[in-house]
């Protein structure tokens, strides 16, 4: 299964990933994560891969060979709708966030994403993560919302998915990310 | 799955555990991505003796002094990093190691946080030193350890060379114990390491023996290997590569080098012979397909791939398909049956490869990275842009005051490079250009190899204004402690280099504006600019994501917004447009008050007075 991260530089993409990486360790699957430092985290586009399977060869995952695209943002998974397979799940945090071509007034903001999206695959879910975050755990715990609902989606084993968690995540912020998790899997 | 030894890791982290386990008392390294974690994970190991160098020089040469001295050290850097190290680099080459030296670099195609994507094994070739490139974080350790062993043996430095998908990737990793290894006694040895020219003619027929005999050697070594399955096509590769081959080709034969430089030759020579077609995948340089060559092997290569950026599976898929093809006009790529864990709906993997039309429209517009929401740099490059200055730029975070809406920055070459460039500038364009142009360099960037342009601008009776913007760390790469923050690696205190007194200690004027007072941050850029001889203006704030900075109160857009837009051009991630606050009800400037950190540099902008701090305003820190 090869799962597509795609956010803003600051959304935790990163820790979503780990969680995963860790869910793959639980569950026995080989797995390969690739994630991207230092320039391209400024508030920028910000993607990472997650590869897990029997075996997994290849670092990155192909153009078109995504069997889900987790977006953070929603211009974010317009960016990356190409990294799909036709039909793949399509998991879209409803949230907008400009970027500076669009701050500016160089670039407009695209219209009617979701629906465009749906052209892609019949199998897109727009997920309100920002207050369901905001609910449970924070502003900060979206991704967690996020790979919750997606593990809903996906029929991912919740224990471990929790056990994974609790090994991915700074004893501080356990409980908001356990809380934040649970509510995206039950709003998934 | 045994969990309890294996775990999921960099490929930074393998390396770094791959020293800890071989042994390795010193650990040197400038942080630079996507290396940096090397030593980020080294410096959290007691028995190691681990810094944060001025500069790559330096790191190589500290771990040259303890090889010298008999232990086992690593200097990790990145790609263009070792054009920095090259000095010290080629004549380590000749003098050999006492205990074992390795050099990690990484090399970046694809150019993700990088100014250029150059080919690091050219340096093996140049300096006459065996290259081992890894392909997982597994090998990334592995690698290491046998990196240690080689150097000794054959009594030469070794390049670990990884790129941006295995250094910043993570595959499971089994660790074992680390071996202590006793540091050998000094013993003076002239002939060995003074290289003057007697000396070193003599050391320079000892590097090609060496060369000879790893040459020879490579063809039995266990991490070149030979893969031997439908013999229609053979592919020889290395590093990341592999894997996509893998992938991309599961029933091709492969010859996976684990050693790029020198090549087994003798063995590469068997596996031609064995395979119908030989082609050779590798990113960025032909560097293993011209030695194939060179060796009368015939193979395909770049004909098909590209110099630049990253191979894939698809391109590699793709140039197969279109040029390797069986007797009957099959193509040998054969798609391996999807073994997902969900059931893919639509298009699985096909052998033509026909990626699934997409619904994504060219003309999205772009994210680029952007300046935080209050980083000290944001006013500095406005007053840059204010003062219509030509500036010379250099490497770090700032880079980004080159893109809209800051558009404050005319070149970015290499690190320290904005210093010199802005003295080359004056001398081309004469006196007068050097009081609208400035130097924009960073405080870590500014020790790295900034002091030295100083210092030749002065000597050389320019009129250079050099602007350190000092945020009290090396940000980029994500906030590494330098000789003038007072704190070493692990922390502990060290002595706090002055950037002022080092410019005056150079014959320069300095001043310390603080960067976030942009009439001071003027008024010291105009008296700079404006004088003779060298300037140095320090604007001076930590940054931003430091955590030891306080987040002042937010700001918010009141009543008096006419949109006049001019806040928007300071292009703050925490300002934005379509507001409502307007007397009139109509769009204004807005502030999220949640990523503004109170700097103020907005407020002080807005000729209407429509940004006010609300102290009234509680930050909700959302951890």
């Amino acid at each position: 299964m090869d799962i597509f991260i795609a956010g803003v530089g600051g959304q935790g993409t990163l820790f979503a990933s780990k969680i995963l990486g860790r869910y793959a360790a639980e569950a026995g699957f080989d797995c390969a994560l690739s994630e991207v430092h230092g320039m391209a985290q400024r508030g920028g586009s910000v993607t990472t891969h997650v590869r897990m399977d029997a075996k997994v060869h290849a670092p990155i995952i192909s153009e078109g060979g995504a069997d889900v695209l987790l977006a953070f943002e929603r211009l974010e998974a317009l960016r990356y709708a190409h990294m799909v397979k036709r039909g793949a799940l399509i998991i879209v945090n409803a949230e907008r966030i400009d970027p500076m071509p669009v701050i500016s007034g160089a670039a407009r903001y695209p219209e009617n994403i979701t629906e465009t999206l749906k052209k892609q695959s019949g199998n897109v879910y727009e997920v309100p993560a920002a207050a369901i975050a905001a609910r449970e755990g924070g502003a900060k715990t979206v991704n967690t919302v996020m790979v919750g609902y997606m593990a809903a989606k996906l029929n991912l084993d919740f224990g471990k998915l929790e056990t994974a968690l609790c090994a991915a995540a700074p004893p501080k912020y356990l409980d908001d990310n356990l809380k934040s998790l649970r509510a995206g899997y039950e709003a998934g | 799955m045994d969990k309890t030894t294996k775990k999921l890791a960099l490929g930074d982290y393998g390396v770094a555990r791959g020293a800890y386990e071989a042994g390795v008392k010193c650990a040197s390294a400038y942080p630079g991505t996507p290396s940096t974690e090397i030593t980020e994970y080294i410096g959290a190991y007691p028995e190691i003796r681990s810094e944060w160098s001025c500069n790559e020089k330096v790191a190589l040469e500290v771990a040259a002094g303890a090889s010298v001295g008999g232990a086992r050290a690593i200097a990790a850097m990145k790609h263009v990093g070792l054009n920095v190290a090259a000095d010290p680099l080629f004549t380590l080459s000749y003098t050999g190691v006492g205990g074992g030296l390795v050099v990690a670099v990484a090399d970046d195609p694809g150019m993700f946080s990088s100014q250029n994507e150059q080919d690091s094994r050219f340096y093996g070739r140049a300096a006459r030193l065996p290259v081992l490139e890894p392909a997982d974080t597994q090998e990334c350790k592995d690698f290491t350890v046998l990196a240690f062993e080689l150097s000794e043996k054959y009594d030469t430095p070794v390049l670990l060379r990884l790129t941006t998908r295995v250094a910043h990737g993570q595959t499971f990793l089994t660790e074992g114990p680390r071996r202590e290894i006793p540091v050998k006694p000094y013993a003076k040895d002239i002939a060995k390491y003074v290289m003057m020219p007697g000396f070193a003619k003599a050391r320079h027929v000892a590097v090609e023996k060496r060369m000879g005999k790893l040459a020879g050697d490579a063809d039995g070594f266990g991490i070149n290997r030979a893969e031997i399955r439908d013999t229609a096509l053979g592919v020889v590769c290395s590093g990341a590569v592999y894997r996509y081959v893998r992938e991309a080709l599961p029933d091709a034969s492969v010859y996976k080098l684990g050693m790029v430089y020198p090549l087994p030759i003798g063995e590469l020579k068997a596996f031609a012979g064995k395979v119908k077609e030989l082609l050779v995948c590798e990113e960025l340089e032909p560097f293993i397909e011209d030695q194939l060559k060179a060796a009368g092997i015939a193979c395909r290569g770049k004909e098909l791939f590209s110099r630049q950026s990253e191979l894939s599976v698809n391109l590699i898929k793709r140039a197969v398909d279109k040029r390797f093809r069986n007797a009957d006009g099959a193509s040998v790529v054969t798609a391996p049956a999807p073994a997902s864990v969900v059931t893919p709906v639509g298009v699985g993997m096909s052998a033509s490869v026909a990626a699934p039309a997409s619904v994504v429209t060219p003309d999205l517009p772009p994210r680029p990275p952007v300046l935080c929401a209050g980083c000290p740099h944001r006013g500095v490059f406005h007053t840059f842009k204010k003062l219509k200055l030509t500036v010379f730029g250099d490497i770090g975070c700032y880079t980004l005051g080159t893109l809209p809406p800051l558009e404050a920055m005319d070149t970015a070459l290499c690190m320290g490079a904005s210093v010199g460039m802005a003295a080359g500038f004056e001398k081309a364009q004469g006196r007068d250009a050097a009081r609208r142009s400035v130097a924009a360099i960073g405080d870590s960037t500014f020790i790295h190899s900034g002091i030295t342009g100083l210092i030749n601008a002065v000597y050389n009776g320019l009129n250079t204004t050099v602007v350190i913007m000092d945020n009290a760390t090396t940000g980029m790469t994500g906030h590494q402690n330098h000789p003038a923050t007072g704190k070493r690696i692990d922390g502990s205190p060290a002595f706090a280099l002055k950037l002022e007194d080092v410019a005056a200690a150079c014959g320069a004027r300095a001043t310390v504006v603080n960067a976030y007072d942009l009439p001071a941050v003027e008024n010291a850029l105009r008296a700079a600019l404006a004088g003779d001889g060298v300037s140095v203006v320090i604007t001076r704030a930590p940054c931003v994501l430091l955590g030891k900075k306080e987040k002042g109160a937010a700001y918010r857009v009141n009543g008096r917004c006419v949109n006049c837009r001019a806040c928007l051009k300071l292009g703050c991630p925490a300002i934005g447009s379509g507001g409502t606050s307007g007397a009139a009800g109509g769009q204004t400037a807005r502030i999220d008050g949640g990523v503004c950190t109170g700097c103020g540099v907005c407020a002080g902008l807005c000729r209407f007075g429509a940004i006010e701090s609300n102290s009234q305003f509680t930050m909700h820190n959302a951890q």
